[in-house]
């Protein structure tokens, strides 16, 4: 059975259709790609599938589970988890913090215990810690534990948010643009990264992306988006040499 | 390297406790001075516990609120109230001010997330504005209540003091506009220290928990917050309520310091709401140490400076500025870290020295 599965998912804004019609079946470890020219609607999917927007019709299921019009905080219990086109950390907090925000619905204690500095308290601070150390030494920024978050170099913020989605133990991680900004030799860096997340956490994936190197190096399946719907889906290199995709990347 | 970091935040916290006694040594002798002085050491108590728990809103939430003062309204008139009625039934001073100091907290915080409930929906100017108009409301209703009890109970007006219907031996605790009288004096610098330490140790800790740190996510960005699951509501009501419980607290502690407490603009009105913000925002927005010391100096003083008689007002605006200036500008903030550097180094091997004196004493006792 699918890990994610989305039927007829469709919203709109005032008059503009902003996403149409739009099914995807991704199965379990897969790497899948959502691609599409600017302004095609694929942040908006990331959007629908993280609560942010509710889609005016469509069911959206994880894992067999109805997730459709669930509040953003619910669907990251469920299990998705998503980076940001435009990086979104919490800058003046430190890099270690940030990833026990991350953490923030695995690791329980309550408000006294926190100001009362009680067993509970330190205890759960302690396998937070650990934990979140762990995931930094995974993406090699474990020496900048203490550093504020945006004092990090570019490439390192965009790793720090995916370890900070990672940290709540999703099934499925959605990544918008992670390549973004990057040079070649960074995105390069980047595909192992994304690679190594995949084997080591047994990760599902589903990544928007406009670099095609990227795209047709890691992706095993794709889904291209135009105009809000979908222009074409399947295996990575038959997708890649579809004329209507190359059609509406390129122009006539 | 998570050691060093969490000794590096309990040194830090360890620092402010620390400043925080020096300031009161300080204030204590500031104090023996004259009998004005002596009369600002509750008042500025106050104003610091009044600082650091709108610092929780302003800073570490980052959200503008203008109605503090209200939040301390409701503390004083309900701790008041509540040591004037139980006088008879509570003898021990001590206890009584304790429930008081409690009670004052509670009703506050209460006022807090009801008043938070639908008020945090709104964002920055707009927050501002309501918060304020909230402030006003209630100095203005603390300003129509008639409060007695008699031996039948306690009697609630909202007219005046005939239509509470006393018995004859019955006492007037709030009386609208003239407002509360004969409030027991409990108050007292010491308890007035312990208190701003009370407060001072339950924000820090706040901050530096789970969900002090949701908190902070919250106002660094508030769309990834939800992303990683942190129910927004929650945690900025819980801010605010916290906030306005410590608020309320500082109320009830004033109270307790005059016989007679007037719901007037300058105590209790945006006047207040805006010094205490002026004090938060010098002391560096965020900065729980700066919020004290920024509270201490600006409130003790227009008092220290009555000797310049005309000239006050104008020294007091230059040390606005300048401490504006220290805390905000890039270039005092180069100069303060270049400094604090240069201490260290000074300060190094007098540290080494005791650190060396000490581990050779450890080895000694392991002998």
């Amino acid at each position: 059975m699918a890990l994610l599965e989305v039927q007829n998912l469709g919203i709109s804004f005032g008059g503009l259709r902003a996403v149409d019609d739009f099914n995807l079946q991704i199965n379990k470890g897969q790497l899948y790609g959502l691609i599409g020219p600017n302004g095609a609607g694929k942040t908006t999917v990331f959007n629908l599938l993280t609560g942010v927007y509710k889609p005016n019709e469509g069911i959206i299921k994880l894992d067999g589970i109805d997730i459709t019009g669930h509040s953003n905080i619910e669907i990251n219990k469920a299990g998705i988890a998503r980076t940001f086109q435009n990086i979104r950390l919490f800058k003046d907090q430190t890099v270690l913090d940030n990833v026990k925000i991350g953490l923030h619905n695995k690791y329980h204690y309550n408000t006294l215990e926190g100001i009362f500095r009680l067993p509970g308290y330190r205890k759960a601070e302690k396998q937070m810690d650990e934990r979140a150390m762990e995931l930094l030494k995974v993406f090699e920024l474990d020496g900048e534990s203490h550093y504020l978050a945006s004092n990090l170099p570019y490439g390192k913020q965009r790793k720090l948010e995916i370890a900070r989605a990672l940290a709540t133990e999703p099934k499925l991680l959605l990544l918008d643009e992670p390549a973004a900004g990057m040079n070649p030799n960074e995105t390069k860096e980047l595909m192992d990264t994304i690679r190594f997340i995949r084997e080591k956490f047994d990760m599902t994936i589903l990544l928007i992306e406009h670099d095609m190197k990227l795209v047709s190096g890691i992706c095993e399946e794709l889904t291209v988006l135009n105009f809000g719907s979908v222009l074409c889906q399947g295996e990575t290199s038959k997708v890649l040499q579809n004329p209507e995709v190359i059609k509406a990347y390129l122009g006539e | 390297m998570k050691k060093i970091n969490i000794s590096k935040q309990g040194k830090s916290n360890l620092i402010t406790y620390g400043i925080i006694l020096l300031l009161s040594f300080l204030l204590f002798f500031i104090g023996q001075s004259s009998y004005q002085l002596k009369g600002l050491l509750v008042p500025v108590c106050t104003q610091i516990m009044l600082a650091v728990s709108l610092n929780l809103t302003v800073g570490i939430l980052g959200e503008l609120s203008l109605g503090h003062a209200g939040f301390m309204c409701i503390g004083t008139f309900v701790g008041a109230s509540f040591s004037i009625y139980m006088e008879q039934f509570i003898p021990i001073a001590g206890v009584r001010f304790f429930l008081a100091l409690f009670i004052g907290a509670l009703s506050a915080g209460i006022m807090g997330f009801l008043i938070g409930l639908p008020v945090l929906r709104l964002k920055g100017d707009y927050l501002a504005i309501v918060t304020l108009a909230f402030g006003e409301i209630i100095k203005n209703i603390v300003n129509m209540i008639y409060l007695g009890y008699d031996s039948k109970g306690l009697h609630f007006s909202m007219t005046d003091t005939a239509s509470m219907g006393l018995a004859e031996d019955g006492v007037v605790i709030i009386k609208g506009p003239q407002g509360v009288m004969g409030t027991p004096a409990d108050s007292n610098f010491g308890i007035g220290v312990i208190l701003v330490l009370i407060t001072v140790f339950i924000v820090l800790n706040l901050i530096h928990s789970r969900d002090g740190r949701a908190i902070m996510a919250i106002r660094d960005n508030e769309i990834a917050a939800e992303s990683v699951g942190i129910n927004i509501t929650k945690y900025k009501l819980m801010a605010f309520t916290i906030s306005a419980a410590l608020a309320g607290m500082a109320g009830s502690f004033y109270a307790h310091n005059y016989n007679n407490i007037k719901a007037s603009t300058n105590n209790f009105g945006y006047n207040m709401s805006i010094m205490i913000l002026v004090f938060v925002v010098l002391g560096g927005i965020g900065s729980i140490r700066g919020s004290v010391i920024a509270a201490t100096i600006l409130y003790m003083l227009p008092e220290m400076l009555r000797f310049m008689s005309q000239y006050r007002m104008l020294v007091y605006a230059i040390v606005l500025i300048i401490m504006m200036l220290f805390t905000w500008s890039p270039k005092a903030q180069e100069w303060k870290s270049v400094q604090m550097e240069k201490l260290k180094v000074r300060l190094k091997p007098v540290i080494d020295k005791f650190r060396k004196k000490s581990s050779d004493k450890l080895t000694k006792e392991g002998e």
